[in-house]
């Protein structure tokens, strides 16, 4: 079971917790994109990804478990 | 990953610094101190409106003046369509970006960049300048957020439409974004609460301050090479950018980063540097430009100024039950405000079930802003300590004990999403409690306050090269230009790493040709991520060096062990062999495969959140209004502080700029949007005689994910000292500040009003 | 526009240059003698980047003209260190790491360095009112008044 939060709500129609099956990063999106079209981009282009609290600007090939919690935010720069 | 357990010979101590020599003698070359034969001297035409569309501009009389080499406006730079592109962990629109270093249609600021010449003298530019014709047709302008927002409030851009809203509007407004983040039931939370503290905060833009003035050189060849010398927080960020922005080659460009007079996130972004390259590529000349300090404040980012309500309600022990913020950013001229991380921060240091933040990133006439130090999260974090302490008063709780109680910890569910690993926030409030300044007396119209800070810092791409000489000495190279002392903390790590004299190790910052892309210095990363960067670069070199060692024996390279800077067989099985020394193997690494060389690139994730709590002491002139700060102490988890005398730094520079965010620092606007205080006689950051010493207490929570624990430190100080001295102010003399700054006449003001 | 002549001593050198009627001091040292040491932060005397000695008193450079230093003795940064001798105060500097960036450094130490040489024993909130023309926003003050403090006791033979 994936549990995602924090995705773009434009998309998803209001939903914030969504069950997907995927094994890594890019499965998800891809997922995710299928689920919601256009999605997908989005989330690549702005979000980084929190994997059971380790978050990743740059997600691609992380594994995921199948009791993993994920969580889209936005991707954060700095001063 | 996992942090060995075993003493450390360099990690925690204090070393002089490499690059403290040419520091202290003047050698060290910043921004403005490279000359190159042939150079030409370029100048920046600024607008003298707030707002206006730019019917014409003509440059004949300026391109005939004898000496003027080159005149560009934005009709020299190319089109470019307006989306937003992910450079590095950013995401910056270059349409906004070329439209703020050349104004296009219109002008959206008093300072904003119009045109610029080169010739052959500073005196010369000046007078070409003079000889622009710019017809403007003035348009209503407006200044403040609130304003901004307003349906009828003069509109910046007619193609803006507020993103995060469903539907799109149809109608364009000054509000580029909105953005949310809630969880739980609001109403139902509110409605549990014995105590609600509700109300309205401002704050004024502030600029990042940095003592030397953006400055660039650049010099291109009639192939279309460039070469940029210039000051900045990533070489690799401006070679980008001038590549999007004059539509280059990326291969085309090599930046060379100067030593960096300050940056605090104001110099992660470009002004002048594209400018140089077009004026060198028309002149063939190399063009120096340096921005005077009024232009400094004109034209290059501040951060937002914002307008925010926040809502806070608790049961009587003190248990938040709800929370609410809405948070008005300035983005200034063009979208981008860091109100998605101010929102994401606003309730970050708590375990809040039920929140709602809502932010709102707004256009202005104002500059662009750029980022300082934690962006966004000063702002809210002022709102939110501040009602957070009222609520302690309404509760009769101790203030750090509402903190305590409500505090999160590992595990918990940040405000922004993910859970928690191993964090140190408890770890500081118990600090401050224990700590001699939070019971200390105090006097007649003193008072004191406290006030956490957060911010998550950040990881991303680095690089790092370790060379290893004929002679055993080390020459690190990274890619990240050294604000505050990191080639001390990277060669500290290397040296562990080799296990040699931290003497023996010498580094120095690439350019962009030398070393591999590193994302910018800036979210508190290098020592994070570009310091894990060196620590595989090191073992790469030991691998290396394990593997000369076992030629020299012939055995295995298993069979050889790296200890105390020198290769050891790994036990009576492996043979009896003298110890080589890294400067034994070096010496003779021409037989054994040729020089050694490590490498390391990587994109380091898993930076740990990084909290702070400050205690602040202050006493209030109620003639005047003036306020001192008598003492000052700031706590902040370091995970692990590899050069201690640094990481203070760290926690003493920002609390001292968040005191002047506090308590002088504001941009004046005439009526017509012009700014009125652009030196820092007017615009006054804290001088020596304004500030007491500001004591740094370091808090280690290791973070897991780097070798030897460390978090970033560079941006949370700058988070606490806004609410911790309004609190402080409320315990002197029982008046509540909600707008900053709190400048003996606003303070005044307050009092005569009966606060 | 035609310039003129100036003789001087620049660190006990004696120094001739040619300048504009109009650029400064500062100009001068960066520009013509292509002394970096001094640094330009406003060019308004507010920052005290570019502070140097003109005949014994701490002035901004960016306030005096070129044509001032006209048969007078000129201080700056580079001439702090005797052959490879840092001075105490540069010493101490690096030793309780009073720099970040650095751009601000040169004139807080020809600036400190003018306290020492007028009061010995200066107390903290001597060091920190004379040091009120040199702006750093780096380290908040304290490790550089700290230094400062350290080296006066240090001088007098503590």
């Amino acid at each position: 079971m994936v549990l995602v939060g924090g995705l773009s709500q434009d998309f998803t129609a209001g939903e914030s917790q969504i069950e997907v099956q995927a094994d890594n990063v890019r499965r998800l999106i891809e997922a995710l994109d299928r689920r919601f079209p256009g999605l997908g981009a989005e989330l690549e282009a702005k979000m980084a990804v929190a994997i059971d609290g380790e978050i990743y600007q740059d997600p691609y090939l992380e594994p995921i478990d199948a009791d993993s919690e994920v969580f889209f935010l936005p991707k954060i720069g700095g001063g | 990953m996992a942090t060995e357990v075993k003493e450390l010979k360099w990690i925690g101590k204090r070393p002089i610094r490499p690059d403290g020599v040419d520091k202290v003698t003047g050698r060290a070359k910043f921004g403005a101190d490279l000359t190159l034969p042939g150079m030409l001297v370029g100048k920046v035409l600024r607008s003298p409106h707030a707002h206006a569309r730019i019917k014409s501009i003509d440059t004949t009389k300026a391109r005939a003046l004898a000496g003027v080499k080159a005149v560009v406006t934005s009709a020299d730079l190319p089109e470019l369509a307006s989306e937003w592109v992910p450079a590095g962990e950013l995401q910056i629109n270059f349409r906004d970006l070329s439209s703020n270093i050349l104004a296009r249609q219109k002008v959206f600021y008093d300072g904003h960049a119009v045109a610029a010449v080169a010739a052959t003298s500073a005196a010369l530019a000046k007078q070409a300048l003079a000889l622009i014709e710019v017809d403007y047709e003035v348009l209503p302008h407006v200044i403040d957020v609130v304003a901004a927002m307003q349906p009828e409030a003069p509109l910046l851009h007619d193609d803006l439409f507020t993103e995060g809203v469903t539907p799109t509007p149809e109608t364009p407004s000054n509000i580029a974004k909105r953005v949310e983040f809630a969880r739980g039931d609001l109403e139902a939370g509110f409605a549990q609460a014995d105590a609600v503290v509700e109300r309205d905060y401002t704050t004024k833009p502030v600029h990042q301050g940095y003592i030397e003035p953006h400055a660039v050189v650049a010099s291109t060849s009639e192939d279309g090479q460039s070469e940029v010398w210039c000051s900045t927080q990533g070489q690799f960020s401006v070679r980008f950018y001038i590549a999007k922005l004059l539509s280059m080659e990326i291969s085309q460009i090599r930046v060379t980063p100067s030593e960096i007079g300050g940056g605090f996130g104001g110099k992660t972004t470009v002004y002048l540097e594209p400018l140089a390259v077009l004026l060198s590529r028309q002149t063939g000349r190399p063009v120096k430009m340096v921005m005077t300090r009024a232009e400094v404040f004109r034209a290059t980012g501040p951060t937002s100024g914002a307008a925010l309500s926040v809502k806070i309600g608790a049961t009587k022990d003190g248990t938040v039950t709800a929370a609410e913020a809405t948070l008005r950013y300035q983005a200034g001229a063009f979208p981008g405000s860091p109100v998605q991380p101010g929102a994401m921060c606003a309730f970050a240091p708590y375990a809040f079930e039920t929140f709602k933040v809502v932010g709102y990133d707004v256009v202005v006439n104002r500059p662009k802003v750029a980022a300082y130090r934690a962006p966004g999260s000063p702002i809210a974090a002022f709102g939110v300590e501040s009602a957070l302490d009222e609520l302690a008063k309404r509760l009769e709780i101790d203030p750090l004990a509402l903190r305590e109680k409500n505090a999160a910890r590992e595990g918990t569910h940040a405000a922004y999403g993910p859970r928690y690993g191993p964090i140190g926030f408890v770890e500081t409030l118990q600090a401050v409690r224990e700590h001699p300044h939070y019971q200390a007396p105090l006097g007649p119209n003193q008072g004191r306050g406290i006030a956490s800070g957060f911010w998550f810092n950040i990881g991303g791409e680095s690089c790092a090269m370790l060379n290893v000489a004929e002679d055993g000495t080390v020459v690190v190279v990274s890619g990240n230009p050294d604000i505050g002392g990191s080639r001390a903390s990277l060669a500290m790590m290397a040296a562990e790493v080799l296990g040699i004299d931290f003497e023996r190790v010498r580094i120095i910052v690439g350019d962009t040709s030398t070393i591999g892309y590193t994302f910018l210095t800036g979210g508190s990363r290098v020592t994070f991520a570009t310091g894990m960067a060196v620590v595989q670069a090191a073992e790469d070199v030991v691998r290396q060096l394990r593997e000369r060692a076992a030629k020299v024996w012939e055995i295995s390279a298993d069979a050889v062990i790296w200890e105390d800077g020198q290769a050891h067989p790994a036990g009576a099985n492996a043979g009896e062999f003298e110890p080589l020394s890294l400067r034994d193997i070096a010496a003779e690494a021409g037989k054994t495969g040729g020089p050694i060389c490590g490498n390391a690139s990587l994109n380091a994730q898993g930076a740990g959140p990084g909290f702070g709590t400050h205690i602040c002491d202050v006493e209030v002139d109620k003639e005047t209004g003036r306020v001192t700060i008598l003492r000052y102490t700031a706590v902040q988890d370091a995970g692990r502080a590899v050069h201690p005398s640094y990481v203070e730094g760290q926690l003493q520079g920002g609390a001292a700029q968040g005191i002047g965010w506090a308590l002088n620092e504001e941009y004046v606007y005439d009526e017509d949007g012009r700014l009125q205080n652009p030196g820092f006689l007017d615009y006054r950051v804290p001088v020596a005689s304004d500030l007491p010493m500001i004591e740094a207490v370091i808090v280690e929570v290791p973070n897991p994910n780097h070798p030897y624990g460390v978090r970033g430190v560079g941006e949370v100080p700058i988070v606490p000292p806004m609410a911790a001295v309004a609190n402080a102010i409320e315990n002197a003399i029982g008046v509540r500040m909600c707008d900053l700054p709190m400048s003996p006449p606003r303070l005044l003001a307050a009092i005569d009003n009966g606060g | 526009m035609a310039k003129y002549h100036v003789s001087t001593s620049i660190n006990d050198e004696a120094v001739e240059f040619l300048c504009e009627p109009q650029q400064t001091l500062l100009d001068v040292l960066r520009d013509e003698l292509q002394l970096f040491g001094s640094k330009e932060g406003c060019s308004s005397g507010d920052c005290g980047a570019c502070s140097v000695m003109l005949d014994g008193r701490l002035v901004c450079a960016c306030l005096v003209l070129g044509v001032e230093a006209e048969g007078r003795a000129v201080e700056t940064i580079e001439g702090m260190a005797k052959g490879d001798q840092l001075h105490p105060l540069q010493q101490s500097f690096l030793e309780e790491a009073a720099l970040q960036c650095g751009v601000c450094t040169p004139g807080i130490l020809i600036a400190a360095k003018a306290l020492l040489e007028r009061n010995p024993n200066p107390t903290e909130t001597e060091v920190r009112y004379w040091l009120a023309g040199n702006l750093c926003r780096c380290t908040g003050y304290d490790k550089i008044v700290r230094s400062v403090l350290a080296v006066a006791e240090e001088m007098r033979g503590g």
